[in-house]
């Protein structure tokens, strides 16, 4: 540890000291002087008085002449933030931001990006610089050795600009896009790259990150807007009101961080644990809401009125339901669509030799979708998707690389955990990934699939061999291949937490009290109106036979009297 | 001994008969709605009105019992053995050859045996069936923490439609019953005016007309 600081401090001062001649020549200067106090002297000219405008922050960045450049690179413009920020680079090390590794205590399981598979492109391991561009630091070229322990490879800008123009390249392994920029390269968005201004991003920064921080890669997460998660989507840069209530500017216009509370650069939510039930019932006021729960601010009974009887009611669903089951009604909202169903088994189909593709959806907004590509093969969308609803209590189970699967089965990529009727588990929306995926017919293990590599020979996107491919991926992370492969269905759980609408737009009561409502096939819940329940076909039985009785006994009385003509007296 | 027309059905007893009628049909409006059997209303209007008006009809049955207990009315529902074969011939039979109905009504028992009888099965089985059972659906919230909170739903659910569609078939035989013999106006009319040919002993005639309860 000792050794890093010093190298942190050596790199750092070497940054300084090359950036910055006068200031350097100043303090060489100074060094003649033997008072040691003398060159650290602090400087507050730069200090606003009280004829400027109060600002937020207590430091504006724009100030600081250590951030005014030049910057070769962005790892450049991170040794400067180290040099006042010395801790904030071994936070983000210690993140899954960082680490793609996260460790369930509960399940035992060692997931992240690095390790898990995934129902979308699969695996990281093989295809890294187009993967870990999204990542927070820079040149993770190989995640089969976890990041080096380099806080000036810690990527601070993608989450601290706020001059809107930094990014990072879609296959530079979190590089942002510098002079000269390549043809054609395209940024994580999907954007065609331009050079970034590192002094321009350098001089803006400021905490706490922004939506469009948090965006730029959690919107684009599976290749493309919204194709993985269903309910994070570029719709939510600025949604309407009835898209997301909570980040609307017509609704309480939060920004990420509002709910995903941060501590030490580490955040609150997860989808390996998510937080279904209230983790702190024992709340205080003025005690902290360190969980990305809706309970967190809204309590357990969070409806009020105007009517207290179903408010009451709709208050007794909450030991059942998640927040989420009511209140996202649809996911993929606010006009962009999200991948359903993804088919790997028919990529690799060439027309004259040539890859194609084909654009079968249509967005609501006129935007055209790929529905076939040689690169990945068959996709479907889906615009304001009705969510997957199970009983979770937010532990993920995965099926990892090297477990034994039923290829006679659907394969579930992740096992959503809880019980029916749990008391720490809820119903709780998903969008339900439909995969096919190549596995290996004689180990019965999903495979890992090399799809991303220019000119390496083996690589999918540019070769279409799944032969090569599959095998280079096995090779890459030293696993066994019997070499004959196929492909297995799949699911991918991802809960759905986001796009929350207004209250009235929530589920109502036929939802789920119809029938083939919303719940059925659920076990462990009775949903009254949801079909005639045995009593009820029993009574109607009863019912219908004194019905028939009393037509019949009428029948004949009306019979009889025709008979007796006058023997009645009414 | 000779037929009088007697006030037998106080305010509060006509009052009590039409509120029964009037809630218990809002009940079966809104449980059919509840069970899915229509969808002219929203469920959750369904639930509120189902909720208010049964808790409404069990204050006053609450109300009537007290009454029925301290003025002695609860006698008139007391099942006898006394005349029930006659009653069920008539049923069966005698009402299809033209006959009169077997039972002739006194102040003291207004109700024939078998009439009786199947009030007294309705406000001793039918009626306690579907207001435990509604009380304990109403009331899940508070217990369906515990072990088998959803199983014990299900069969309570079960068990409170059940006993609803026992009531609804008793309202249909009830209804019915006001055909026989008189006629349907003639039945329903003592219950809006209160007033009913009785036989009165010359007694009980001087008495009622001293009370100022008869009408001729």
């Amino acid at each position: 540890m000792r050794q890093t600081a010093l190298r942190i401090t050596a790199i750092v001062s070497t940054v300084i000291w090359a950036q910055f001649p006068a200031y350097a020549q100043e303090s060489s200067a100074g060094e003649e002087t033997p008072a040691l106090g003398a060159q650290s002297k602090p400087d507050a000219s730069k200090a606003a008085h009280m004829s400027d405008p109060v600002k937020d922050l207590t430091a504006d960045h724009s100030k600081f002449d250590i951030l005014k450049g030049p910057f070769a690179s962005g790892s450049e413009v991170t040794a400067a933030c180290l040099s006042c920020h010395t801790e904030a680079g071994n936070q983000v090390m210690h993140s899954v931001h960082w680490k793609w590794e996260y460790q369930n205590e509960v399940t035992g399981q060692t997931l992240g990006k690095a390790h898990e598979m995934n129902a979308f492109c699969g695996n990281v391991a093989s295809n890294e610089v187009r993967c870990t561009s999204c990542h927070t630091g820079y040149g993770w070229t190989d995640v089969r050795q976890p990041m080096p322990d380099d806080p000036t490879k810690v990527d601070c800008l993608v989450c601290h600009d706020k001059s809107g123009q930094y990014t990072k390249q879609d296959n530079l392994a979190g590089e942002p896009p510098l002079e000269p920029v390549a043809e054609g390269a395209k940024t994580i968005t999907g954007a065609t790259a331009t050079a970034v201004d590192l002094v321009k991003a350098a001089l803006s920064v400021g905490p706490p990150p922004g939506r469009d921080n948090c965006g730029n890669c959690h919107f684009y997460g599976g290749g493309g807007d919204n194709v993985k998660h269903g309910d994070l989507s570029s719709a939510l840069f600025n949604p309407a009101r009835d898209v997301d209530v909570h980040m609307s500017p017509d609704g309480e216009n939060f920004a990420c961080e509002t709910c995903h509370v941060s501590d030490k650069h580490v955040f609150e939510g997860s989808r390996y644990e998510t937080d279904v039930v209230d983790p702190h019932p024992d709340r205080m006021a003025g005690s902290a809401h360190d969980a990305a729960a809706c309970q967190s601010c809204h309590t357990d009974t969070p409806h009020k009125g105007p009517n207290p009887l179903i408010a009451a009611k709709l208050n007794d669903h909450t030991d059942t339901l998640a927040c989420q089951t009511c209140h996202i009604p649809s996911f993929a909202r606010g006009g962009v669509a999200t991948k359903t169903v993804w088919d790997w088994s028919t990529a690799g189909k060439l027309k004259d030799g040539k890859p194609y593709h084909e654009e079968g959806f249509t967005q609501s907004d006129g935007k055209q979708l790929h529905t076939y590509m040689s690169q990945k093969g068959d996709f479907e969308w889906g615009e304001n998707v009705t969510p997957y609803y199970a009983w979770s209590n937010g532990e993920m189970t995965y099926t990892l690389p090297e477990e034994k699967i039923d290829p006679t089965k659907v394969v579930e990529i992740n096992k959503i955990g809880g019980n029916p009727g749990g008391e720490d588990s809820r119903i709780f929306p998903f969008k339900r990934m439909v995969g096919t995926q190549a596995y290996d017919k004689q180990r019965d293990v999903l495979l890992y699939n090399h799809v991303y590599g220019p000119g390496d020979g083996t690589a999918l996107w540019s070769y279409f061999d799944w032969e090569k491919s599959l095998q280079a991926g096995m090779d890459y992370v030293g696993l066994e291949y019997s070499g004959d492969f196929g492909f297995v269905h799949t699911y991918m759980y991802w809960p759905i937490t986001h796009m929350v609408a207004p209250k009235e737009d929530a589920l109502v009561c036929e939802s789920c009290h119809a029938q083939d409502g919303r719940m059925a096939n659920l076990a462990g819940i009775y949903v009254p109106g949801s079909g005639i329940n045995l009593g009820g076909k029993l009574g109607l039985a009863v019912f219908l036979l004194a019905l028939l009785g009393v037509l019949g006994h009428g029948a004949l009385r009306v019979i009889s009297r025709g008979k007796n003509k006058g023997g009645h007296h009414g | 001994m000779a037929e009088h027309c007697v006030k037998v059905y106080s305010r509060f007893n006509r009052l009590w008969h039409w509120s029964q009628v009037g809630s218990i049909m809002l009940l079966f409006f809104t449980g059919a709605r509840l069970l899915g059997l229509h969808t002219i209303m929203p469920f959750g209007l369904a639930v509120m009105v189902h909720t208010v008006v049964a808790l409404a009809l069990l204050l006053l049955w609450a109300f009537a019992t007290f009454w029925l207990f301290t003025t002695g009315g609860y006698k008139q529902f007391i099942p006898r053995l006394a005349g029930m074969w006659e009653v069920g011939r008539f049923y069966a039979y005698g009402v299809f050859k033209g006959e009169e109905h077997p039972y002739v009504k006194s102040y003291e028992r207004r109700h024939n045996p078998l009439q009786a009888a199947s009030y007294f099965a309705l406000k001793m089985m039918l009626f306690p069936a579907i207001w435990i059972s509604g009380l304990a659906y109403l009331s899940y919230g508070f217990w369906d923490h515990l072990d088998g909170g959803s199983f014990w739903l299900e069969i309570i659910a079960n068990f409170h439609v059940l006993a609803a569609f026992a009531i609804a078939s008793f309202v249909v035989i009830h209804v019915y019953l006001l055909t026989i013999g008189h006629g349907f106006r003639q039945h329903v009319r003592p219950m809006v005016s209160g007033y009913e040919k009785v036989e009165l002993t010359p007694e009980a005639e001087a008495y009622f007309r001293q009370q100022g309860r008869l009408l001729d």
